[in-house]
Formats: structure tokens, C-alpha cells, sequence
């Protein structure tokens, strides 16, 4: 039965990175490009929701809550200051702002703060049950049910809103977008903002469950993030989504096995097999390149 | 004949500094600070010039060049500390087996443009970097001791081999090809450029330089560890390259020494360091994109030398 145990494990991990994912391949298949800083939301909307609930003494979803709400401000900020000059930038130029963000964020933390690590108070009671088994804690049924709702929430925002239809056809077509009227600027600036907001609750869900926050915990579940927007196809959002428990299941896995040191090597193998066997991801189509 | 005269120009330019230095280091003026300073410039201007030829040359943008540093840098620690064999041997080892593995590396993933391939050799290099930190032999996680072998003349007789075969190179019909695939690779192939080929032969090369910088870079620190080699090496070593201006070798050259320095008077600092480098890099990239140099050469800006080397001749 620990099987059950590693995969309910997997999925819970897998959750996390499924929701980092999500603003990766909403900003990659909207503007094109890697936001590197994007796992530095995360570890910002995680240092968030630390103070809040430590500081201010608020509960788990107020303190979610709020984490997205800023997470959700700075990515826009991000976009608005750096980004935004980029739109016409060589995808090499983009990229490298993208680095130079994401380093600016974390030691610009580390300046403010330290580098010292720090432990998540338990703010939500972590009790066993006992299934088929497995052992499943309360914790792990909030991650899983907090992530559902939030990518339940997001497929609405993105099929059923006029911002979401925006975002959907600017994704498909800038210029044609722009000729029917939407406003390009601020469905970019929405699609950071949902992004980040989708970041920064990761950020607050990783504290609780792994309890352990420091400054540059972003930038691993970050790379792996984006390994896991690689693997369901960049741009697409259900991809991500399953790229990311795909991924998570598949690292516990590695680890469950004892090779717990090869764990993140497997996240990197399966990114180069996806990208040389099938580029364009699970759920991608193949695109011919016109010249 | 143009070609010869910059040929015999980098030699005597070359044997003029390093007799200087040589100089000031007898004689003391320049203490075991600074001439270690001098040696950590040198390796990262082999390593700026190394991945100058992959991303500036050839435009191949490659993300995980700690990869091949910490290739060289563990192979040459085994040729001399494991196996007891001169420190030139071990460099020309570093080198070679850091260049198979770009061989195995580039093979694959240079079927890849753009982004992908960028994440692609970002995986490779952190799989590199994982792989020695799971090899108990070369100590893992704790790393491997090594002793200081690493001089001013092996770095700088280095540094020299290294920038007169890339320029070389550049400027030959290889060199010719690389950069056309850089301009358009659809075109290059229509034109009958075999562009894996070209695309794997930059690699390569970019890989052994790597190499051989990582084993200047073993012998210098007294102790090599994985955690040496992560991405963020990688970065820095793209910084170097982007700053100076995609294509331009000098420039690389140029941003490869300011930044060593910067870095090295920064280094109780390392916050405000990696602030200020991060800045600088955002800056440069929102108001000057190409780079300090663009894709134009040092030796551009005097008249009497222009068209002998550097790329102005191709169209930008």
C-alpha cells in the first residue's frame, strides 16, 4: 500500500507545480516568453502568506487570499516595468531580462530579509485518515481541493469571461486582436496578473505542506514548472495541468524508489525525452514552421 | 594576407602583456591577490569566449555552459589528483571530454530552436552537475580537494590558444557558415550549408574551451563541489556574452574582465553583487539590447584595421 501513499504523495507536489505551470504557459503562450521570474512570485506570494499568518494572525485563506492579491500586483508591476519594452525585443533580449528579474527578486529579498530560512506555522490541523491503507493527511486534501478549485476557477476566467476570451485570441493572433479592438496591453497585464495571483497561492500551499521557506526556494520548482508547462505542451492550459501531477508523480516515484538524490534529474530527463521525441508537448499539435 | 597580419598582431600583443604582468608579478607589484584575480579573469574570458562562438557566432542559444566547466573541471581533478599525471595533460583531458560530452549534448538537442533548446541545455548542465554529485568517487556532494596548479602562464598561454582558434575560426569558411545559420538557419540550409553539422562542430568547440577553462578553474580553487557548476554559473557566463554584445568577441572579452573585477571587489557583498549585476543586466537589455559592442569588434573602431576581422563585413 505504499504505493497508494507515494502516488497521493505525488499528486499533492504535483499540484504545486501544476499551479506555478499555469502562469508559465499563460505568459509563454500569450507574449512568448519565459518569465523566469515567475518562480520568484512564488517564493514572494510564499514570504507572504508567512508574515500575514505570523504577523497579522490570519487564518489559512485570508492569508491565500491575500498572498494572491499581491502576487497578483506584482506581477503586473514585473510585466509593466521590465516586460513591457520587451514586446518588440529579440526573444535572446527578453530572456535575459526575464534572468536578470529573477535574480533582482531574490536578492533583492535576501537584502531586505536575510537568507535564513523559515518555518510555515501550522495554521491548518493536519490530521491522518486512513484510506485503503495510505496514510492521507487533511493537508494533502487541502492542497489537492485548494488547486482544483483554482484551476476550476481559471478554465471559467479563461472560457467563459470577455478577459478571458481576450486573452485567447491575443494568444492567437497579436495583431488581429488588436484590430478588433482588444486592448493588447491590459490582457497582457491580466494574464501576469492571473498568473502571479496562481503563483502566489502555490507559494502559500508549499509553506504549509513542506513547512521549510527561504529565499531561493522559487527557482527549482520554478525550472520544474516549466518543465512541466514543457510536457503537457506551452500554451496550453489543461497541459500544464497535467504535466505538473505528471511530473510530481514521477518524482516521488524516483525518490519512493531510493534514488531520492536522482530526483531532480528525472524532472530534466523526462524535459529533454519531451523536447527531442515530442516538442510540442502532450496535449500540443505540431506546428510547420513557414518561412 | 590581411588574416596573417591580426594572426602575428594577437602574438605580439599577447607576449607584450604577459611580459608585463609576468613582470609586476616577480617583482611583487601585483601580490598573490591580484595575480589570483588576473587568473579568474583569464578563465572567465575563456569561458565568455567559448560560449561566444555557440550563442554569438553561431546564435545557438545554450544555458547550461557550467555543464562543460564542470566537466573539464572534475576530469582534469582526476587526470592529476586520481591519477597523478602532469597538469597539461589533464587540461587537454578537461577539454576533450567536455567536448565528447558536447558532442553527446549537441547531437540531440541542437534539433531545437530558440527557447527550447536554451531549457534544453539548462537540463543538460543541471543533469551534468547531478550526475558528479551522485559519484562517490569524486566526493559527491562534499567535493573533491585539488591543489593549486593553475599559474599565470598556463592560464594566459591558454587564454591565448583559445582566442586565436576561435577568431580563426570565425573568420574561416566555417566561421562563415556558423554565422549564416546565425542570420537565417532556413536560408543557410537552402544555400546547401549543412547546418547540424556547423551547428555541432560550434558546440563542440565552445564545449572544449569550456573544458579547459574548468580545469584552470579545479586547479586554482583547492576545492571542487557541485554546487560550482549550477545554472547560476551558466548565467554568468551568458551575462559575459549578452553584455558584450551577441557576435561580438571583443565585447565579450570586454564584459568578461569588468564584471570579474566588479565582482571581486564586491565579493564581502555578495547581495549587493548579484543586485548590481542583475540590475546592470536589466538595464542593458531595456535601453541597449545589442550589447555594449552590437555585433561590431574592438578592432572595428580603428580605421586602418577595419575589415580584418570581427563581422561588420556580413551586413549588420
Amino acid at each position: 500500500m505504499e504505493w497508494v501513499q507515494q502516488i497521493i504523495n505525488g499528486i499533492s507536489l504535483g499540484s504545486i507545480y501544476a499551479l506555478i505551470a499555469l502562469g508559465y504557459t499563460m505568459v509563454y503562450g500569450i507574449i512568448k516568453l519565459i518569465n523566469f521570474a515567475h518562480g520568484d512570485v512564488f517564493m514572494v506570494g510564499s514570504f507572504i502568506g508567512f508574515y500575514s499568518i505570523t504577523a497579522w494572525g490570519l487564518g489559512f485563506f485570508p492569508a491565500l487570499l491575500l498572498s494572491m492579491v499581491a502576487c497578483a500586483a506584482f506581477g503586473v508591476l514585473i510585466e509593466r516595468i521590465a516586460y513591457k519594452r520587451l514586446r518588440n525585443a529579440t526573444r535572446i533580449a527578453a530572456l535575459i531580462t526575464a534572468i536578470g528579474v529573477s535574480l533582482l527578486i531574490e536578492y533583492g529579498v535576501i537584502y531586505v530579509r536575510g537568507a535564513q530560512p523559515e518555518a510555515y506555522p501550522d495554521v491548518v490541523p493536519n490530521i491522518s485518515f486512513n484510506l485503503f491503507g495510505a496514510q492521507i493527511s487533511s493537508q494533502s486534501i487541502l492542497i489537492l481541493s485548494v488547486s482544483v478549485i483554482l484551476m476550476i476557477i481559471l478554465q471559467l476566467i479563461v472560457h467563459k469571461t470577455k478577459i478571458g476570451k481576450a486573452m485567447r485570441a491575443v494568444s492567437h493572433d497579436v495583431d488581429a486582436a488588436k484590430l478588433m479592438g482588444i486592448n493588447v496591453d491590459n490582457t497582457i497585464s491580466a494574464t501576469f496578473a492571473i498568473g502571479s495571483a496562481l503563483a502566489g497561492a502555490a507559494g502559500v500551499i508549499f509553506g504549509v505542506y513542506y513547512t521549510k521557506i527561504e529565499p531561493l526556494m522559487g527557482v527549482i520548482p520554478g525550472l520544474k514548472a516549466f518543465v512541466a508547462a514543457v510536457l503537457g505542451g506551452i500554451g496550453i492550459i489543461p497541459g500544464a495541468m497535467v504535466g505538473g501531477l505528471v511530473l510530481g508523480v514521477v518524482e516521488t516515484v524516483v525518490s519512493g524508489l531510493g534514488f531520492s538524490l536522482w530526483r531532480d534529474a528525472a524532472a530534466f530527463i523526462i524535459l529533454i525525452l519531451i523536447l527531442i521525441f515530442r516538442p510540442s508537448g502532450i496535449f500540443g499539435k505540431n506546428t510547420r514552421e513557414k518561412v | 594576407m590581411k588574416k596573417i597580419n591580426s594572426f602575428w598582431l594577437i602574438i605580439i600583443l599577447s607576449i607584450v602583456i604577459y611580459g608585463v604582468i609576468q613582470y609586476l608579478i616577480t617583482t611583487g607589484i601585483l601580490n598573490q591577490f591580484y595575480s589570483n584575480t588576473l587568473i579568474f579573469i583569464i578563465i572567465n574570458i575563456i569561458l565568455a569566449v567559448s560560449l561566444h562562438l555557440v550563442i554569438g557566432i553561431t546564435g545557438q542559444f545554450s544555458i547550461g555552459h557550467a555543464g562543460f566547466l564542470a566537466i573539464g573541471a572534475y576530469i582534469s581533478a582526476i587526470v592529476t589528483m586520481k591519477l597523478h599525471l602532469p597538469f597539461s595533460l589533464a587540461i587537454v583531458m578537461g577539454g576533450l571530454v567536455a567536448a565528447l560530452a558536447g558532442m553527446v549534448v549537441g547531437i540531440p538537442s541542437l534539433r531545437l530552436r530558440g527557447d527550447y533548446l536554451a531549457i534544453a541545455t539548462l537540463g543538460f548542465g543541471e543533469i551534468i552537475r547531478i550526475v558528479f554529485l551522485n559519484i562517490d568517487y569524486v566526493g559527491g556532494a562534499a567535493g573533491m580537494q585539488v591543489s593549486q596548479l593553475t599559474t599565470w602562464t598556463t592560464s594566459f598561454v591558454c587564454l591565448v590558444i583559445t582566442i586565436i582558434v576561435i577568431v580563426n575560426f570565425t573568420n574561416s569558411r566555417h566561421g562563415r557558415a556558423c554565422i549564416s545559420i546565425r542570420e537565417n538557419e532556413i536560408a543557410a540550409d537552402a544555400m546547401g550549408i549543412n547546418t547540424t553539422y556547423y551547428k555541432v562542430t560550434a558546440f563542440v568547440i565552445g564545449s572544449f574551451f569550456a573544458g579547459v577553462a574548468g580545469a584552470l578553474y579545479a586547479h586554482n580553487f583547492y576545492i571542487i563541489q557541485p554546487t560550482n557548476f549550477t545554472f547560476l554559473k551558466s548565467f554568468d557566463i551568458l551575462i559575459y556574452v549578452v553584455l558584450g554584445g551577441l557576435g561580438s568577441l571583443s565585447g565579450a572579452v570586454i564584459a568578461a574582465v569588468l564584471l570579474t573585477i566588479l565582482s571581486t571587489f564586491l565579493q564581502s557583498y555578495p547581495e549587493t553583487r548579484m543586485i548590481i549585476y542583475s540590475l546592470i543586466l536589466i538595464i542593458v537589455m531595456l535601453y541597449r539590447p545589442k550589447g555594449l559592442m552590437g555585433t561590431r569588434e574592438i578592432t572595428d573602431y580603428f580605421k586602418s584595421w577595419k575589415g580584418t576581422k570581427g563581422d561588420n563585413q556580413y551586413g549588420k
